[in-house]
């Protein structure tokens, strides 16, 4: 016998293969046209802006475009030494060519980002060289400024050739590339960044701590309560999925200032002072308990939908097995529920993570995260390619986080409703 | 050890769960030790409750359950000792056989090895040697069912409860379930209370069943004697099948009694009634009437068969009789040759001691 298997063919002859195929084709088709939709509009405003995102972090074509020739001469410097005569040559020609286009002025900007003291330089240079003879350019532009004579800042220069470059990113981790080319910190007290990362995670952390212990007591009274009052807990639970979550914010203004209705309570039984009333607000407890408040139904959800399906009978077993009541919910009760837990803990701290309206109003200096300077460096300082970067390295974080938890604890052991 | 006659004892039990209406009324039930007995009713007829009260589940309103003689009421399940299985198993998904049976036995800090060697003898008691390292997602209903039996089994209770165990499962595991769990019964003598509505799973298991209905007990004794010797209407209509006559003594005298119906008279065996005039349902199993019966018997009516079906090991006959048009009869498939068709007039004969003249219903 040959090692083919035979053919299978419909009682018309044909293969039964092509006659599936044919069938399922249709299907096919409906399906596609019906996620069509769906699928370009993630691509349009999904895949597409992160893609460009992406982009512009790295993006760093300007210089590179300003200064062709440029950098074509010095692709054989070494950079010991001043460069030769034909890298003055082909620095002068881009340079005439940005005067005429007047677009020398920003490319002293880009250069002074690198190293402080081109702009004036260059400011010199433009004047100097309507007069310039043609001809050993490399002694008649050194004449102009003696920084021209220095090595350093034709080191900055060439240090702007590549189109990519990663210093968003560094700049992003307090970081950056010293003039001898290595990756350093930048000194102790300008390190913004990595206080407001480390201070997003923390925050995150707590919030999805406080989420837990909160969330965990209600999910279990949700899930076992006859359903005439659990509906009505439910209602409870999702209020405030029905206010808008500015409205809630501000509430939170109002009860949590040094004047608002907590603090008056605190002082009507005595806790505190009159005079010494404690800032809740504009600072780290201030988002802390606002973002709890906002973040708590993501954690009930999950939670509520595991605890609805264990059945009451698995306690009852561990009960009349002998365990004690604690016993029965450590051993049998608490291991069903990670799977919700799971999903809860990760779903708020993913959204804590990247939460901004919120500690952008009651966070204060102290309470603000990483998402509010991404916020500033797009509206205020228009530093787009740095709000993009940082973006980028939240995304990531979020991704390592995710990954993280599926080698931990099995993304299919999620369970989110 | 001799065993307690009283070694489970409802004193005078009573439980409502909404202060106005009683589920289970004044229950009076000595459960003697190594019995296998049934609570057997209806759904709602508080024979759970009863259950979930000696379990610990749910406390008696009024009244005081002993076990062994000692007042439980105030003892919380875990310390009970008392072994459940449960409708629907109850297996810890998230455990393996082997964790399973091990989670009563490591509550009670029972060493490793004697632990191990409880395990191996309970699941070779169920015959599944050999599964302790699956989980119990992947076994079948009757093999779960059996680590169930098992895992309450493990640690040596003097009783264990079974709250309608085979419910889940379909019919022919059903019934070789039932065996299994009555030799285990046999096997090791422990106490058994077992709840089902399930009147067959009942009469092959037991040794003695108490019927429930409407919170109270209708009767308690042996399979055979709730069979054949029904108290009252509802035990006679609940277990097994039964045709009924509804009618009004009109003489009693010597152990027998007449019943007058609507067009005829019968003659019957006085259980529940005392005297003249009172109303009575006669309940007559159908195997204790015959069709042209060959030895004298004290009744004798001609009916005419309205329905025939077959049921391969016997035929089953409706045959509308003294204005009951639901007489049923049972006619084996043997050699028989009577003539069993549609529309014929037959006579039929059942002994008035087989007639039990019950409460009217």
């Amino acid at each position: 016998m040959s090692s083919e298997t035979k053919q299978i063919l419909t009682t018309d002859g044909i293969p039964l293969e092509v006659s599936l195929k044919k069938a399922e084709k249709k299907n096919k088709i409906k399906a596609f046209l019906l996620v069509a939709p769906l699928l370009f509009f993630l691509i349009i405003t999904y895949v597409f802006p992160i893609g460009d995102m992406l982009f512009r972090s790295v993006d760093d074509k300007m210089v590179t475009q300003m200064l062709p020739k440029t950098f074509k001469a010095m692709e054989n410097w070494d950079g010991q030494e001043l460069p030769e005569e034909e890298v003055f040559a082909a620095f002068h020609e881009d340079f005439i060519k940005l005067v005429e286009d007047k677009r020398e002025g920003k490319l002293s900007t880009q250069l002074n980002y690198t190293k402080n003291g081109f702009k004036s330089i260059i400011k010199k240079l433009r004047r100097a060289s309507k007069k310039f003879e043609e001809g050993n350019y490399k002694e008649q532009i050194m004449s102009v400024h003696k920084r021209w004579a220095d090595v350093e800042y034709w080191r900055a220069i060439q240090r702007r050739a590549p189109e990519f470059t990663a210093q968003k990113y560094l700049k992003g981790m307090d970081m950056y590339v010293n003039e001898e080319g290595k990756i350093v910190s930048v000194e102790e007290d300008r390190r913004i960044h990595r206080v407001l990362w480390l201070r997003t995670l923390e925050i995150a952390f707590f919030v999805t701590v406080f989420c837990f212990l909160m969330a965990y007591p209600i999910a279990h009274l949700l899930a076992t309560l006859p359903m005439k009052y659990s509906n009505l807990l439910m209602i409870c639970v999702l209020l405030p999925f029905w206010t808008s979550l500015l409205v809630r914010t501000a509430s939170w203004m109002i009860l949590l200032q040094q004047q608002g209705i907590v603090n008056d309570f605190f002082v009507g039984i005595g806790l505190v002072a009159d005079d010494n009333r404690p800032e809740m607000m504009y600072n780290k407890t201030g988002s802390y308990v606002a973002m709890t408040q906002i973040l708590l139904p993501f954690m009930v959800l999950p939670l509520y939908s595991v605890m609805k399906t264990i059945s009451p009978s698995l306690m009852r077993a561990g009960k009349s097995l002998g365990g004690t009541p604690f016993v029965a919910f450590w051993k049998v009760y608490f291991p069903l529920t990670i799977p919700g837990i799971g999903a809860g803990c990760l779903l708020v701290f993913i959204l804590a993570i990247g939460y901004y309206i919120t500690p952008a109003l009651v966070g204060g200096a102290s309470g603000t995260l990483i998402s509010n300077q991404i916020a500033f460096h797009m509206k205020s300082t228009l530093d787009w390619s740095f709000a993009s970067a940082m973006g980028l390295m939240l995304l990531s974080g979020v991704l390592v986080i995710y990954w993280l938890y599926n080698k931990i604890v099995g993304i299919d052991n999620i369970k989110l409703g | 050890m001799a065993s307690k006659k009283d070694f489970v004892k409802f004193d005078k039990v009573d439980k409502s769960y909404d202060g106005k209406v009683l589920v289970v009324k004044d229950l009076q039930l000595d459960i003697a030790e190594g019995e296998f007995i049934t609570m057997l009713g209806p759904s709602g007829s508080g024979k759970t409750t009863c259950l979930m009260m000696l379990a610990g589940f749910e406390t008696p309103t009024n009244g005081e359950i002993y076990l062994d003689g000692k007042a439980i009421s105030s003892i919380p399940p875990h310390k009970r000792g008392i072994g459940m299985v449960f409708q629907n198993y109850a297996l810890f998904p998230h455990m393996t056989v082997y964790e399973n049976l091990a989670f009563p036995l490591r509550v009670r800090k029972i060493p490793k090895d004697e632990a191990d060697k409880k395990i191996d003898k309970a699941l070779s008691m169920v015959s599944l040697q050999g599964f302790a390292a699956r989980m119990p997602g992947q076994l079948s209903g009757g093999q779960q069912q059996r680590v169930a039996v098992a895992r309450s089994l493990v640690f040596d209770p003097q009783l264990v409860l079974m709250d309608e165990p085979l419910g889940a499962l379909d019919k022919n595991l059903r019934e070789s379930m039932q065996y299994e769990i009555k030799h285990i019964h046999e096997s090791i003598g422990v106490t058994v209370v077992y709840v089902t509505h399930d009147q067959s799973e009942a009469l092959t298991m037991s040794n003695r069943i108490a019927v429930f209905n409407d919170g109270k007990v209708q009767q308690l004794s042996s399979p055979d004697e709730l069979y054949e010797k029904p108290v009252n209407s509802f035990v006679a209509e609940f277990i097994g099948e039964n045709n009924t006559f509804g009618g009004e003594v009109s003489d009693i005298s010597g152990g027998k009694c007449k019943v007058k119906l609507a067009n005829a008279e019968i003659l019957a065996n006085p259980i529940s009634v005392k005297g003249k005039g009172e109303r009575t349902t006669v309940s007559l199993r159908p195997e204790r009437a015959l069709i042209n019966p060959s030895t004298k018997m004290d009744n004798l009516h001609k009916g005419k068969i309205e329905e025939v079906i077959y049921h391969g090991d016997h035929t089953r006959v409706r045959i509308n009789l003294l204005g009951n048009p639901e007489f049923i009869l049972k006619v084996p498939n043997s050699s028989s040759n009577l003539d069993i068709k549609l529309g014929n007039e037959i006579n039929i004969g059942w002994n008035s001691d087989d007639a039990r003249a019950l409460d009217p219903k």
